[in-house]
């Protein structure tokens, strides 16, 4: 679908009282099929998974940019290699589970198989059957090879695009974003797994979530609940060159350097709420493993990672897109390989925190879903991005907004509404 | 059978499905025919999902055994995997019970009731303090609008214990085969 771009709305402006976005770019197909177009399959890099998630030679998994399935594999050299999931032939899916370790790929309609760099290997009946049938002299088998995606890996994770022209991962991400996958990513991870969370809503709602570091304290209650409120954390949000990546960084400024600070710390906060103890606490214990000792950090990545340190639980969260109104977030918690059996019951219990039965996270899920609900016939309306000032860019508090519009003058951008740059 | 490969398993809800057949049909646990272990064990698990699904989950806690225990949910995903990453992870009564704080006090979550349906109740091995019982559950959710919809399906592996005069879970492994969580898992399954 080719929509005219003139039915969307008018060229987004920051005004001084806030920057306003239709409420029609959550619930409009047009959009949607303009996202595919140019951002998930345009000049952008697209999370596919960890490189930990395939450790063989013929490991494989299917996932989707956006919408469109598909396949990482490793090759029999070791090389990651990210395809379109669809036969080159009549189009069916090439690999019909979602991981496994395979020679070549198969594809059941007609069984043409492909080795594992893409170069399309087998035709059944190309010479015919007794002389009957078979591929025209001029069919030739190079030519059907399938369709590969441009693939960078760094520190393990691996992005994919479908840009020739895209600049390089590195230049795309920058130099602040990068350091904080070398943070993160510093030695070899384990994987504890993976949790799917599908969510009846636009995908651009749980992007405005992650880049939005001042919801969390007041949506999210499960700290203040237990009298757990971190009065002394200090935080701020940094964005890369282009605004389209943001991270969020929160730690103890006033870090207790003492046993007696940090009661003297914790003395007022606790009473936040008296009347809730955690019955079990060994849920929040756990070790310093950063240098810089974050305790929260949420780095979004465009359009479709987040890399979260909570405490010692590690993730990194990929959305995957359905409709307009349905997308799903793929999470894989990990570990680092060399962690001792303390530090995996440690994840383990702080895995409770979340994920679709987070204890501290859950509530996103349903944060997304009534704004969804609510706009349905509002598309004209707008909402107002405000706080923190109308504008993106580092700040080193975490009371803002920015990072939000950020995103938005990037979508304008990528989707060539030629607005939100106003000011 | 062997009740000493039983013995030996370091954690019922974590061995291997068994084939049902190897336990016989006529042994006695804790004093109580198989019969009779069969219904109790039954009426254990009615009583568990009418406590989670007539909203009295005050009381969830409590059919848990009191020392250590177990509550878990996994996907099938992460076990054919091979790999651990649970959604809930409870280790003791007192973290069940903070999860029902949490759920009453701190999380936000949409108006829904939910209905479990349990059958295919198996007894699985009977080791002579504890049972490793399987079953099949789907738990129905109704949304505030009337509708209702699968919210999840998968099978209890449980490992049961007779303690002061009741059956209790010493470990409860949920794993479920609906491993795209529909928005939110708040109460427990």
């Amino acid at each position: 679908m080719n929509a005219p771009m003139t039915q969307f709305a008018k060229p987004w402006v920051a005004n001084p009282d806030g920057y306003r976005v239709p409420y029609e770019v959550f619930t409009d197909q047009a959009y949607y099929e303009q996202e595919q177009e140019h951002i998930f399959r345009g000049e952008t890099w697209s999370f596919v998974g960890l490189d930990a998630e395939l450790p063989n030679n013929g490991d494989f998994k299917s996932t989707a940019i956006g919408d469109t399935p598909v396949i990482v594999t490793r090759d029999q050299n070791g090389q990651l290699h990210v395809f379109k999931n669809l036969c080159m032939h009549r189009g069916a899916l090439l690999v019909r589970e979602s991981r496994g370790n395979v020679k070549s790929f198969d594809c059941v309609y007609h069984q043409w198989s492909f080795d594992l760099t893409g170069a399309l290997r087998g035709v059944p009946m190309r010479r015919g059957v007794r002389g009957e049938g078979g591929m025209p002299a001029a069919f030739d088998m190079a030519n059907f090879g399938l369709d590969a995606l441009r693939v960078e890996v760094m520190n393990g994770l691996i992005f994919a695009s479908f840009s020739k022209t895209v600049e390089p991962l590195a230049d795309y991400l920058g130099e602040g974003i990068v350091a904080n996958i070398q943070r993160i990513f510093n030695r070899p991870i384990r994987i504890m797994g993976d949790y799917r969370q599908y969510i009846h809503g636009n995908w651009k709602l749980y992007a405005e979530n992650t880049r939005d570091p001042y919801h969390g304290s007041l949506l999210h209650l499960f700290h203040s609940t237990f009298g757990l409120y971190r009065a002394t954390q200090k935080g701020f949000t940094y964005m890369d060159p282009s605004n389209r990546h943001s991270l969020l960084k929160a730690t103890a400024s006033a870090a207790p350097t003492s046993a007696s600070e940090d009661q003297e710390v914790y003395k007022d906060v606790r009473s936040y709420n008296t009347e809730f103890r955690l019955q079990d606490a060994s849920i929040l214990a756990g070790r310093p493993e950063f240098e810089d000792r974050a305790s929260l950090v949420i780095n979004a990545i465009f359009p479709n990672l987040l890399i979260q340190q909570i405490a010692n639980c590690l993730a990194v969260r990929q959305s995957v897109t359905h409709a307009p109104n349905a997308f799903e977030i793929v999470w894989t918690l990990f570990g680092y390989a060399d962690d001792d059996e303390e530090m995996q019951m440690i994840r383990m219990k702080q895995s409770n925190l979340v994920g679709p039965a987070g204890l501290i996270s859950m509530e996103d899920g349903e944060a997304i879903e009534i704004v969804q609900d609510a706009v349905i016939r509002d598309g004209k309306k707008t909402s107002v991005l405000a706080m923190g000032g109308v504008h993106a860019g580092s700040v080193d508090h975490m009371i803002t907004e920015g990072p939000i519009i950020g995103f938005w003058e990037n979508y304008a951008r990528y989707l060539k509404l030629g607005a939100g740059l106003k000011k | 059978m062997s009740s000493s490969s039983l013995l030996s398993s370091q954690s019922a809800a974590f061995s291997k499905d068994k084939p049902s057949a190897m336990v016989p049909d006529d042994f006695i646990w804790q004093g109580y025919s198989a019969l009779e272990t069969q219904w109790r064990v039954e009426r254990l698990l009615s009583r568990y999902v009418a406590c989670i699904d007539d909203d009295n989950l005050e009381a969830w806690p409590s059919f848990f055994t009191q020392e250590a225990c177990r509550y878990e949910i996994i996907t099938r995903e992460n076990v054919e995997r091979g790999l651990p990453l649970t959604l809930v992870f409870c280790t003791s009564q007192g973290m069940l019970a903070d999860r029902i704080v949490s759920l009453r006090e701190a999380n936000i979550y949409p108006q829904r009731w939910y209905r479990h349906i349990v059958s295919n109740v198996l007894i699985q091995a009977v080791a002579e303090d504890y049972l490793e019982v399987h079953s099949h559950y789907v738990v129905l959710q109704t949304r505030r609008n009337g509708q209702t919809s699968i919210f999840s399906a998968g099978k209890y592996k449980d490992r049961i214990v007779f303690q002061n005069g009741e059956l209790k879970f010493a470990e409860k492994r949920v794993v479920v085969d609906t491993h795209s969580i529909d928005t939110l898992l708040v109460s427990p399954i």
